[in-house]
């Protein structure tokens, strides 16, 4: 046997492994910090002794490894391949490997079929994942890993994408949750990515092994593992050697060629790829010279607040509090509105400390000289806040930024806000907010973004920004989500940028991502003359001159940017004309206590988790609940909602005991709509119908394990759950039908279902083994003309062992009661859609048409947000009930699938009542509703109507959706205001 | 106008009958061989033709910029090169049209032709005319119509440009003058191109009659010996056969010492042909439309049946399957209702790939194509449960996607494949034993 080397250059770490008849010589772990070739030729010194003088072959392996083995000319292997060749040679007997990289994920499957998956374009759940959830509790990844040992409860946090889960762990934050739950439910999320992502239904089961540096340092994750897979210490397999298995690997690889190389001439090979560029993208330089710089920088710094001493000044002042998502901001102001005080400062993960803290600062330097005479909350933790320091009142954040960019240019027309966790934009025409923008779950690229990468090439934010702004050749880098800007940077770092490159092309990526993505303007006239920018990212001069070259116009960027929400909410407090603020007093602010602790709401069939915190004084705030009012007090009355009323028909949907015994059927996707039409088809033939229960996220959990495809919208996904659903409900028979049409509603140029409601029960039966163990109908049946249907679904029926004996006549009996049950529920639907309508305007109560689809109307779908909606005194009304009072609506686009035709209709309707609103729901990965959007955007706003949409997925921040329809509801009364004045 | 189409709905631009003689035909690039040839049979109808080239990013900064970025990626890429060559300066906006083909399937590609317009009244073009091609007269220009007999030549075109595909994937990876089959398609498309100059009478029979000696030629060329990896190549048509969809796909898996293989764009006009059979089948009505659709079909049939023969009777390549065979082999995985996108043909290909002894497979579409979910990555796991020697990765690509995270999808399946073959012998013995397991549990057929 010879000496082999093997090099892995991860996405994050260099791992090299000297071996010499599996005898491992020399090993070393290390971060590269995006300095690939220097770290490795470093680490291959420190490998020095063992390898001088000798004669060793070399492999290099890992995902950043493939451009220096090109260069280097040493030969390649695939890592996860090289990651099969280690377990073969030094984990004997392993039945499944499961590997997390940086930014890789991978499982092996060895017996019983070899078969190895590794993650695909949607990178979450991996080191990298953990690393920036890590820097959002502001912690080191090994304090992570120590709470999550201490904790109590796993929340459910997304972990599809960095962005999904931070929006999940938030919120979960400013409500006060414990540390080392969230930490703990971090792991749980990587847990259950790997398993959806990469198992897809294959079973995990014998000895598995876990490699690669996070399963090795992070021993709350190995025990999420462990328990969630029920694996026995015997088959979990956490080897020592676990980080280097992809080394090992390329080592073990290497080993079989010959010789090739010393230690002299590895080294300067690896030494001299370095430097070459590549195919990278390169865009123009921020800034040619320093005089260029310093013109701009003049310019800004125009766009200032007047300040006042507090230690000397005296009268009253007023107090904005905004405790954003990352950050906390205060802001003290005179009459006259001079600044008297301010802070900016990350809120650690617990803001009440932090505003208790400064509260008590501020109110010790105003003493008796200066009273507060207002308090205003917003933001976030705007409730939380308010109900712990006793704050006058709190505002919606789009409100507090919109008054204070007001206040900066009276004539502002376009406001652009980039915060830590989100992006807020909104036009202002007839001086109220006409359209708010707010990032949506996938588009990330937001300023915390920025810190997490600059911490991760070992950077503060503003060492990184500054880097940026005289970068020769920043890279361009694209304008998708984080996940993908990872990786672009990756290629990038292969192909020689530098930070400083690095730093000036993630700037132009946020304002890309922002204009593009959450804006989607086509160019710089969309966004007006007067554009206010504002929001702690634009602090980094690299992203504000990213805005304005992309744009090609100057814009306003005020020198307290960061503090626009609380200077907004500072001068709301202002406006209150109070007396004296209600804010508690030094001594209380002194006393102040608060412990919170999570529990499970048994209020109503939702069962949230909720969080409770107890305040020093007794006084409570109970946050998580999907309805707007705590629960458990006396109900708020109860307004009209016909997603309610939609689904308690469902569920009152009862079974008949039949001679032909059961039938079942998974209630998801266009279920809810044609179950009426089953549920009597099939009573009629004399079967007893069983329904799945209605979705609930456990449900969702135990079908979890067979979804193929990552990247289909959360309502197919749940369908996987509702078979398993069914077949725990012992039935034998179970009829999910293909529908490529869907009833013919004359609405549109077509009927179809989309693809994917049309045929998910094929991608069903072929993907959950279990279908086998029991009769499985999925017949393509066409609803939509009623003579084929009665043909074609009697010859498809007889055949059946289910409908022995059945006759032709008593199949169109059942089919013609199915056809009118199904028109009189959509009927009943239309008539209660009228009463709400009637009762809505009876009590002067504004509507809310919800417009989705049927599937919509699913609690684990919606996440409440009817319920939320009705709390803040709306009625809800869905878009079937009041898509037949207007007639067809013209489109641009084709027009073809049923449930979008009704989209357009209900828009139309909307566009002629003046109470009346349109949110659009739309499920996260809906292909079709990229085109439906658009043309109901149109057709609302050529009818001056606000359009809202909101994006809706497995998990779905509630708190983000209230914010949006508490600044539709501002907006709209800001209009109204201004109309009546 | 613009301001109008913007605002709501606007009339759509025409291509009038004075415009055939005025107006250029843009029309965006999908597969070069099969679109030359369909461009010379247009222009002998009297058009003004040109395929549009333009590539690289600009194209897709344009589609960015103009389409709604969730929209999927072909939409983007078509839209953006289409804008990017109006950009460019090449064209008298007022002197040209475009074109787009549209299936009218329950896909959102369907709106790819609205999206289009939409992109170019946002850029002030509203002006200027979209023919869409179509086979289910979704709409109609009066400057634009076809003739039966430019219909069939353009089908003779199309598997013209599928034979050229076909013998070139089989000889590239093996030529020993680099570049050599290349000049022998363009020699071929040159001489095609003269036959079908000829009448309708005679058109078919002479390209026919060229077929021996095309294949002949092809089977002349010097190559060398060695026999590399073939690896299929499948999915939503734009990205699997555009080179700007697929991030040179082709290229990288030449490079990387495999040989691609292409299933032709015939199987997915039959396939679209042979759903409107299916579609009265299982629904009933349409009772004439699908009688035409028989006879289509027939007629198709037979021309592809000369090409198969005519490879089969020279003897050094590998022809295309039957339609018939394909039909067959997707039964025990998928229903042929399934007509979304490329629906069962999907699944169908990567059937017949592998029993064809292609167990490699790179199964491809834009990020979040809806019927992919279905017949390409939800069929992966019963297709590996019939073949577990089967190796199928999918890859999604999108205007974000990361070229290193595709190629290394792909390399991971080559290497895969690269030991399954150097190891077959040594390895055949677990093949076996595990197609043995997976038979144990023998899987009842489909309920139907």
């Amino acid at each position: 046997m010879n000496i082999s080397i093997g090099i892995d250059i991860g996405s994050t770490t260099v791992k090299v492994v000297v071996m010499e008849n599996r005898q491992i010589l020399f090993q070393h772990y290390e971060r590269h910090l995006s300095q690939v070739r220097q770290k490795t030729a470093e680490i291959l010194r420190l490998a020095e002794p063992v390898l001088r003088g000798r004669q060793f072959s070399a492999a290099i392996s890992g995902s950043a490894g493939f451009g220096v083995a090109k260069l280097a000319e040493i030969p390649f292997i695939q890592e996860v391949f090289a990651t099969s060749k280690a377990v073969e040679a030094f984990y004997p007997g392993t039945d499944i490997v499961i590997e997390l990289g940086g930014e890789d994920a991978k499982i092996l499957f060895l017996t019983g079929g070899l078969e190895e998956r590794m993650n695909g374009s949607c990178a979450g759940g991996t080191g990298a994942f953990i690393d920036q959830m890590a820097s959002l509790l502001a912690v080191t990844p090994q304090q992570l890993d120590e709470l999550s040992l201490q904790y109590q409860k796993i929340y459910p946090i997304a972990s599809r994408c960095g962005v999904f889960a931070k929006s999940d762990i938030q919120p979960l934050l400013n409500q006060g949750a414990a540390k080392a739950d969230i930490a703990m439910s971090i792991f749980q999320a990587v847990v259950n990515q790997t398993i959806t992502g990469l198992a897809q239904g294959r079973p995990i089961e014998g000895k598995v092994a876990f490699l690669g540096g996070p399963l090795y340092f992070f021993q709350g994750l190995r025990r999420r593992f462990q328990e969630t897979l029920q694996l026995t210490d015997e088959n979990a397999l956490f080897p020592e050697t676990g980080p280097y298995a992809v080394a090992m690997g390329a080592a073990v690889h290497a080993a079989r060629q010959q010789p090739v190389t010393d230690y002299n001439t590895l080294l300067t090979r690896i030494e001299q790829s370095a430097g070459q560029l590549g195919d990278s993208r390169f865009l123009p330089p921020l800034f040619e010279t320093q005089a260029q710089y310093n013109e701009f920088a003049a310019r800004h710094a125009k766009a200032s607040v007047p300040q006042k001493n507090l230690d000397t000044y005296t009268g009253p002042a007023y107090l904005g509090i905004d405790c954003g998502s990352t950050t906390t901001k205060l802001v003290l102001i005179s009459k006259d509105g001079a600044l008297l005080d301010q802070y900016y400062g990350s809120n650690q993960g617990n803001p009440l400390d932090v505003v208790q803290r400064e509260l008590i600062r501020i109110r010790e330097r105003c003493g008796a000289r200066v009273s507060i005479q207002g308090a205003v909350s917003t933001g976030y933790g705007e409730e939380l806040i308010k109900s712990a320091f006793s704050i006058d009142k709190g505002i919606v954040e789009t409100m507090a930024h919109f008054q204070a960019a007001r206040h900066f240019n009276p004539q502002v027309d376009f406001i652009l806000d980039i915060g830590g966790q989100d992006i807020k934009c909104f036009k202002v025409r007839n001086q109220s907010i006409d359209s708010i923008m707010l990032n949506e779950a996938c588009s990330s690229g937001c300023g915390s973004f920025l810190e997490t990468f600059a911490k991760s090439m070992g950077y503060t934010a503003q060492e990184f920004a500054q880097a940026g702004l005289f970068a020769k050749h920043p890279v361009d880098l694209g304008s998708r989500c984080t996940v993908f800007m990872n990786s672009s940077v990756k290629q990038s770092q292969k192909d020689g940028a530098g930070v400083d490159d690095i730093s000036a092309g993630l700037s132009m990526s946020v304002v890309k991502n922002a204009i593009y993505k959450v804006i989607r303007a086509r160019s710089a006239d969309e966004l007006g003359e007067n554009v206010v920018v504002q929001g702690g990212t634009f602090y980094n001069d690299a992203v504000l001159r990213s805005f304005e070259l992309e744009l090609g116009r100057q814009v306003i960027r005020p020198s307290i940017a960061g503090l626009m929400g609380a200077y907004g909410a500072a001068l709301t407090a202002r406006g209150l004309g109070l007396a004296q603020s209600s804010l508690l007093s030094l001594e209380q602010l002194r006393a102040f206590t608060h412990t919170a602790r999570p529990m499970v709401c048994q209020g109503c069939n939702n069962h949230c988790s909720l969080t409770v915190n107890t305040f020093g004084d007794g006084g409570k705030y109970i946050s998580g609940n999907r309805r707007e009012k705590p629960l458990g007090k006396k109900a708020a009355q109860k307004l009209s909602d016909l997603y309610e009323y939609k689904l308690n028909r469902i569920k009152a949907l009862e079974p008949v005991k039949g001679a032909r015994g059961k039938i079942g059927i998974p209630m998801g996707l266009n279920q809810f709509e044609n179950i009426p039409f089953w549920h009597t088809f099939f009573t009629e033939l004399g079967f007893e119908v069983v329904l799945s229960d209605i979705s609930v996220l456990e449900l969702y959990a135990k079908g979890r394990g067979s979804i193929p495809s990552d990247t289909v919208c959360y309502p197919a996904k749940l369908m996987h759950g509702h078979i398993e659903n069914l077949l725990e409900k012992q039935v034998n028979t179970i009829f999910y039908p293909c529908m490529s049409y869907n009833f013919e509603e004359k609405k549109g140029d077509n009927h179809y279902n989309c693809p994917v409601v049309a045929y998910y029960p094929e991608l069903l039966r072929a993907n959950m083994p279990k279908l086998k163990k029991v009769r499985f109908l999925y017949p393509f049946l066409g609803v939509h003309r009623r003579r084929g249907f009665v043909q074609k679904a009697y010859q498809y029926f007889k055949s059946q062992p289910e409908f022995r004996g059945i006759r032709f006549l008593q199949l169109k009996r059942a089919a013609d009661k199915a056809y009118a049950r199904y028109e009189q529920w959509k009927q009943d639907v239309a008539v209660e859609g009228q009463k709400a309508l009637e009762y809505a305007r009876q009590n002067g109560l504004k509507i809310i048409v919800l417009a989705g689809r049927p599937y919509h109307i699913d609690p684990e779908i919606n996440h409440g947000i009817n319920q939320l909606i009705t709390s803040l005194g709306l009625v809800v009304v869905s878009e079937d009930a009041v898509a037949d009072l207007v007639p067809p609506t013209k489109v641009n686009v084709l027009n073809q699938w049923t449930y979008h035709a009704r989209l357009y209709n209900a828009a139309s309707w909307v566009a002629t009542q003046p109470d009346a609103e349109l949110v659009q729901l739309v499920s996260f990965g809906c292909g079709i509703d990229a085109i439906t959007t658009d043309e109901v955007m149109i057709i609302l706003e050529r009818s001056g109507k606000l359009y809202t949409q909101i994006k809706i997925d497995e998990i779905t921040n509630l708190g983000a959706v209230k914010i949006r329809i508490r600044s539709l509801l501002g907006a709209l009364e800001e209009r109204e205001h201004n109309f009546s004045s | 106008m613009n301001q109008a189409c913007s605002q709501g709905t606007c009339e759509r631009a025409l291509f009038t009958p004075e415009m055939k003689a005025t107006h250029t035909l843009l029309i965006p690039t999908m597969l070069p061989v099969h679109f030359k040839l369909i461009i010379k049979v247009l222009e002998q109808e009297g058009y003004h033709a040109k395929l549009l080239t333009n590539s690289g990013h600009s194209v897709v900064d344009q589609g960015l910029e103009t389409v709604h970025n969730d929209t999927c990626y072909p939409a983007l890429l078509v839209i953006g090169q289409m804008l990017d060559a109006l950009e460019s300066g090449e064209y008298d906006p007022h002197k040209i049209a475009f074109m787009i083909t549209q299936t009218g399937g329950g896909c959102r590609a369907s709106n790819y032709i609205f999206l289009l317009r939409k992109a170019l009244a946002k850029r002030g073009y509203g002006y200027i005319p979209v023919v869409s091609v179509n086979f289910s007269s979704l709409e109609k220009n009066p400057g634009f119509s076809l003739s039966p007999s430019a219909l069939m030549k353009i089908v003779y075109a199309m598997m013209a440009g599928d034979l050229l595909m076909n013998l070139s994937n089989q000889c590239r990876p093996y030529e020993q003058h680099p570049g050599s089959a290349d000049r022998l398609v363009d020699y071929w498309t040159e001489e095609l191109e003269q036959e079908l100059r000829h009448s309708i009478v005679t058109v078919y029979g002479r390209i026919r009659r060229r077929y021996p000696q095309l294949i002949q030629s092809f089977a002349q060329l010097p190559r060398r010996a060695e026999k590399k990896i073939p690896v299929g190549i499948v999915g939503e048509i734009y990205v699997k056969y555009s080179p700007l969809g697929n991030n040179n796909l082709e290229q990288f898996l030449l490079s990387e010492g495999a040989e691609p293989v292409v299933p032709g764009l015939l199987d997915f006009c039959l396939y679209c042909v042979y759903n409107g059979i299916e579609d009265h089948k299982l629904y009933g009505g349409k009772f004439l439309y699908s009688t035409g659709c028989r006879f289509i079909l027939a007629y198709l049939l037979k021309k592809q049946r000369d090409i198969i023969k005519a490879i089969r009777a020279q003897g050094s390549f590998k022809p295309p399957a039957y339609f018939k065979t394909t039909c067959e082999r997707v039964q025990p995985y998928l229903d042929r209702g399934v007509k979304m996108g490329e629906g069962w043909l999907l699944t169908a290909e990567m059937v017949e790939l592998i029993d064809s002894g292609v167990k490699n497979i790179v199964c491809t579409q834009p990020f979040g194509c809806l019927p992919n979910h279905i017949v390409g990555k939800g069929m992966i796991r019963v297709i590996k449960e019939r073949h577990p020697e089967a190796n199928i990765v999918a890859v999604d690509y999108d205007p974000g996607a990361s070229q290193v995270n595709q190629q290394n999808r792909i390399k991971l399946m080559l290497a895969n494949a690269q030991a399954e073959s150097g190891t077959a012998v040594a390895e055949a013995a677990v093949t076996s034993k595990a197609s043995m397991e997976s038979t144990a549990h023998p899987v009842p057929a489909p309920v139907r």
